[in-house]
């Protein structure tokens, strides 16, 4: 974990303070909404369907033991004893109140939280690996660069009323688990030919209504230069980024409009005018964050535990946990824990304050004190033990936390929906969960192995429908929740966007129809293929034809 | 009449203001020091500023600020407008013009300019405000020295927070 020194604590302190200020002034009346509206969201809060929700950023994903109390204090202090994670690995809280919130960003503050800058124009939390630190996949820890980001984001005086929100993502991995392709900007770390490190720069990539894969415009950014080249790219979008019309203002539309190669050129053209003296860290800045990265003691121990594989070995349910929710870790004898929030019946994403304390215990007692959070809505326990893995998966059996599901079917990203949001045109939640009962028994889920699907509730695609291998997208047809499917889409290194099964479906056929494309897709599978292989492979007229076929 | 605050080493003070804003279908007043459009700096600017008054300009965000470089450093301010306090252009503009064109002198935020922008418009480089929401030359001094630190480089030149003596 990076460790807050006095000058990130005073930040904090005094943005809780000014925005104190600024909710007594609304509550007084002095600030219409319309005023006030800009800098509440800069402050991470909106005006829903029934309350104010609360998005409290979790910087790169990472939290430690305090911040996890905390987060399950404020949910049943302040909300209805629970939090919901979201793809960009920050948690909303939907019942908030606004004479609260200033208490709640101070009692964040003291844990080093915040809610800055997780909504608004302006550039977003950063999202990264939630594996950071624990796989063995990078070339460098992306926690420092996402920590850097961090930092000279926060406030930026010239980029916080930008055209439209910005997200950028940083992973360090060849495997992708940030979905850098389709943030507004997205950085991956390499090393070169010589071994320096350096960053492939996209730009241009996001979902909502016009869904893009970003176009690398620098292969290879002297990882060093990283700050000033954001600062062109920022400053070419605030300048020439539409402002005419909202659905036209993401930078995914400038670089459309102009061309990825006269977009980077027009970025390279403001880069070189820089001083790079004043833009770029110092290196002795980029050695002190990566020095606060406190690193977890991890002890040397043997690479195979006799122990753990007995255990594996005589219990079926630790084995299918393993298989499915346990990763290799960088260090001999320690493992990576997914934890699912993707219960068979619960709302995808959501931890009720019991959940999170149990979280918390385990954290500290087994997993060097971290725990961290993924775009796809679960936890992970990064430093785990073998040898513990049994009392983990007990422990996290007994809290509803153990579903052997990850990258599986049940494994579903769902937005709010129309549930809580007042955007959607349809639920989400419900279609999820109808979806997942059809696949509780897990051998069927294990035989279809890694199937993405992702829900929106509405085309703004916060749950990601474009990139899921099934995607379902909730659409209002004279007043009835359709369910639009797409095929196709995946969010990660080999990133594309979803194609249009056909007609949209009823709410009650979306689950019979992903029961249909799962036979497909068993009957014509090859060799191991995922469902996204076997799609790319044969295209949509075998899935489109037995979908309808039913149908009709 | 909307009243002028221009940024004081102490502070922030209420001012005078000399300067007339003319539009472009009116006729220039005699012997007034005045603000243009970019668009009449262009096509009268060296007669104006030839004439013996104090000559300025108004910026408007779609409109690229290198192209007042030739008059810069006879300019007395630059107004930079905010037609709408979201349109985060002005703040590029100002940025430019202090770090890239070098002008020392007036950068002035005009339109609609709240107070709650005003620690964003100080690190910019504006030192001179025509408040849209009756906020006076206190306000503006308290909302300048709200936050203790800064994480990055501006136009104002603030030490950010890695080269404070408690970090470098």
């Amino acid at each position: 974990m990076y460790r807050y020194d006095a000058i990130d604590k005073e930040v904090l302190a005094d943005r809780s303070n000014e925005f104190r200020n600024q909710v007594v002034r609304r509550l007084a009346g002095e600030l219409t909404e319309d005023q006030f509206k800009p800098l509440r969201l800069m402050n991470g809060l909106y005006l829903q369907l029934h309350a104010y929700m609360l998005r409290v950023a979790i910087p790169y994903g990472a939290l430690n033991v305090a911040q996890v109390r905390r987060l399950a204090w404020i949910a049943r202090t302040y909300d209805k004893g629970y939090g919901h994670f979201t793809t960009r690995q920050n948690i909303q809280f939907h019942w908030i109140k606004l004479r609260d919130t200033p208490d709640i960003l101070d009692a964040l503050a003291q844990v080093d939280l915040h809610a800055i800058q997780t909504s608004g124009n302006c550039i977003r939390n950063v999202t990264s690996d939630p594996r950071a630190g624990a796989t063995a996949e990078e070339v460098d820890d992306p926690r420092v660069w996402s920590e850097a980001i961090r930092q000279w984001s926060t406030l930026h005086p010239e980029f916080s009323y930008l055209p439209r929100k910005f997200k950028i993502a940083v992973t360090a991995s060849a495997k992708d688990r940030t979905a850098a392709k389709v943030h507004d900007v997205g950085l991956v770390l390499r090393r070169n030919r010589d071994g320096a490190l350096g960053f492939e720069v996209m730009a241009g990539g996001g979902m909502g209504r016009t869904p893009y894969i970003g176009s690398t415009i620098r292969a290879h950014l002297p990882a060093e230069r990283l700050l000033s080249y954001l600062e062109a790219i920022l400053r070419v979008y605030n300048r020439h980024g539409r402002r005419d019309n909202i659905y036209k203002a993401r930078i995914k539309i400038l670089v459309a409009a102009l061309g990825a190669e006269e977009f980077a050129r027009q970025v390279e053209a403001e880069w070189l005018q820089i001083d790079a003296a004043r833009a770029d860290l110092p290196e002795g800045e980029l050695a002190r964050i990566r020095a606060a990265f406190v690193q977890p003691g991890l002890e040397a121990l043997e690479p195979v535990s006799a122990a753990y594989e007995a255990a594996r070995a005589a219990n079926s349910a630790l084995a299918r946990f393993v298989r499915n929710n346990v990763s290799a870790h960088k260090a001999p004898g320690y493992a990576i824990v997914d934890v699912s929030l993707k219960a068979h019946d619960a709302t995808p994403g959501d931890a009720n304050a019991d959940q999170l304390e149990v979280i918390a215990d385990l954290a500290e007692r087994y997993s060097l004190g971290e725990v961290r959070v993924t775009h796809e809505q679960n936890l992970v326990l990064p430093h785990v033990k073998q040898d513990d893995l049994l009392a983990v998966f007990e422990a996290l059996a007994a809290a509803g936390l153990a579903t052997p599901n990850i990258n599986l079917v049940s494994d579903i990203i769902a937005c709010p929906g129309l549930d809580y949001c007042a955007l959607a045109n349809a639920r989400a939640i419900p279609v999820a969960q109808s979806i997942a009962q059809r696949f509780l028994d897990p051998e069927l889920a294990e035989k279809v192995g890694e199937l993405k699907i992702k829900i929106s509730g509405c085309i703004n695609a916060c749950g990601h429908h474009h990139v899921g291998h099934i995607g379902v997208l909730g659409v209002d047809k004279k007043g009835e929740e359709f369910y639009q499917l797409t095929l196709g889409g995946s969010g990660a290194e080999d990133a594309s966007i979803g194609q249009m099964l056909g007609p949209a479906l009823a709410a009650d056929q979306v689950a019979p129809a992903i029961d249909t494309l799962v036979a497909v897709y068993l009957d014509l599978r090859q060799d191991g293929e995922r469902f996204l292989d076997t799609y790319r492979r044969t295209g949509m007229a075998p899935f489109k034809e037995a979908v309808y076929a039913v149908a009709h | 009449m909307p009243s002028l605050i221009k940024l004081t080493p102490a502070g922030a003070e209420p001012v005078e203001d000399r300067f007339v804003t003319v539009l472009d279908e009116d006729a220039i007043p005699q012997g007034a020091d005045v603000i243009v459009s970019l668009i009449r700096l262009k096509a009268d600017g060296e007669a104006l500023l030839n004439s013996g008054v104090s000559v300025g300009v108004q910026i408007e965000p779609a409109e690229a600020v290198e192209d007042l470089a030739a008059f810069l450093p006879r300019l007395s301010v630059v107004a930079v407008a905010f037609p709408k306090f979201r349109d985060g252009r002005a703040y590029t503009s100002a940025t430019l013009l202090r770090e890239r064109l070098g002008y020392s002198g007036e950068v002035r935020a005009v339109g609609d300019v709240l107070r709650e922008q005003a620690g964003f418009m100080l690190r910019c480089g504006f030192d001179a405000f025509v408040p849209a929401d009756g906020s006076n030359a206190s306000d503006w001094a308290k909302a300048a020295h709200r936050h203790r630190h800064v994480y990055q480089t501006a136009a104002d030149g603030r030490v950010p927070a890695y080269a404070e003596p408690g970090r470098a």
